[in-house]
């Protein structure tokens, strides 16, 4: 039943082609009509004309099963079609309607087909609907991969972004730290940190936090692993932009940092170049101090 | 048995690992330094690491009692070049070595010692806090 079903199938969208085609088209012109803007109908029927024609050759083959060989090509349009959509920023629905709204011209063509009987109507309905679904599930399933390569990818970035490690001064580097720190971050952080002791031969490294959200016990820890490891290189470290809730939740964890801490990047900046023995002076003397001495 | 070479520069010592490191090695460089501190009356150790990419916990270990050992015969020691991969490699394993004073390079670890040894606190001071 089920091969004779799929011959049902690749005949009739052999035969009433046309009508399914223009029929689609409609459908198709309908979907994108209330999301204008992203692709034109010429584009999406012309594609879908492509699906129609591989659909054909591969129903033809008598297979029915939408992951079996003879739909690989099919499978590769369908996959290339939704990964340029998950890229397009297309909703999952757009994208799943796409190959859904083909049922209802296939329906149709069925439905006034001449002289079938019910059993073979009903074995070449059975067919198209699990082949369309097969092929939705398949073309949402793309669009889903598609998107999480985008998000890993922009992870990825976001990771290696967020880590820069500037020199402030000669020997003294400052790494502002943005967003949470979990381990994985801590390994690139802490890489980049020592990379860079190594190349500057710095003596002090400023570890900013003014923007890491919550400090608890992990990332604490996560922490005094870096400054564990920048004091095994030779260099000392300041962790600087400690803010008051932070400091009051730290506090109440019971989390102890042991390591030198100042308010502000500028009090750390100043107690590093006093370390490395520099002074900041004002170019010329203030007049006021002057008139008060 | 390959013994790792002391030198003797001023009120220092100077140790440089360029052979990997075994666990007989080791012993036998801490036997040997603490002869050579006692023998020399040397106020300082400065122990070059920057050759050697692997460290077990043992050599952490052995670097953290060669520390213990000086500072009983009031000699500083200052661990010196580690690579970054060794520093979080130790971290990981816990061995952040709280009593070794550390240098990025030979120089640094010299000043270091010259520092301590002539009783100028001035610069000293910074790192206690």
């Amino acid at each position: 039943m089920d091969r004779s079903g799929t011959m049902l199938f690749a005949d009739l969208l052999g035969r009433a082609k046309t009508r399914i085609m223009a029929d689609w088209s409609a459908e198709l012109e309908r979907a994108n009509a209330r999301v204008p803007g992203r692709v034109s109908t010429q584009e999406l029927v012309a594609q879908g004309r492509e699906v129609l024609e591989l659909l054909q050759s591969a129903a033809s083959s008598g297979d029915s099963d939408p992951t079996s060989a003879a739909y690989s090509r099919l499978r590769d349009l369908l996959a290339e079609m939704s990964r340029a959509r998950a890229f397009q920023g297309f909703s999952p629905t757009e994208t799943a309607t796409f190959v859904f709204s083909l049922k209802k011209p296939v329906f149709d063509a069925f439905r006034t087909e001449p002289d079938l009987s019910p059993d073979a109507m009903s074995a070449g309905l059975w067919t198209a609907t699990t082949l369309i679904d097969g092929l939705g599930l398949f073309t949402m399933e793309v669009f889903q991969k598609s998107r999480e390569e985008v998000i890993i990818r922009q992870q990825r970035e976001i990771s290696e972004l967020s880590t820069p490690v500037v020199k402030l001064w000669d020997g003294v580097l400052a790494l502002p730290l943005i967003g949470t720190l979990d381990s994985e971050r801590t390994q690139v952080v802490m890489e980049n940190l020592l990379q860079s002791i190594v190349d500057h031969t710095a003596e002090i490294a400023i570890i900013d936090i003014t923007g890491v959200p919550t400090v608890d016990t992990l990332v604490a820890q996560h922490l005094l692993k870096t400054v564990a490891a920048a004091r095994l290189m030779g260099a000392d470290c300041i962790i600087s932009g400690i803010r008051p809730q932070i400091a009051q939740t730290m506090v109440h964890l019971g989390v102890e940092l042991n390591v030198v801490s100042k308010a502000t990047l500028a009090d750390a900046l100043a107690l590093a170049l006093q370390r490395i023995g520099r002074r900041v002076v004002s170019a010329s003397p203030a007049p006021a101090v002057r008139a008060s001495a | 048995m390959d013994r790792i070479p002391i030198l003797k520069m001023g009120h220092a010592l100077l140790v440089t690992i360029q052979v990997d490191m075994h666990d007989q090695l080791a012993m036998a460089l801490e036997e040997d330094l603490t002869a050579r501190i006692a023998a020399t009356g040397a106020r300082g150790v400065l122990i070059d690491i920057s050759s050697l990419e692997i460290v077990d916990s043992f050599i952490g270990r052995m670097l953290d009692s060669i520390a213990a050992v000086s500072r009983l015969l009031d000699a500083r020691t200052v661990v010196v070049g580690m690579r970054p991969a060794v520093a979080i490699t130790l971290v990981e394993l816990g061995l952040s070595m709280p009593g070794v004073n550390t240098a990025l390079n030979v120089e640094r670890g010299l000043a270091l010692i010259g520092v301590s040894v002539s009783g100028d606190g001035e610069h000293d001071a910074g790192t206690e806090v």
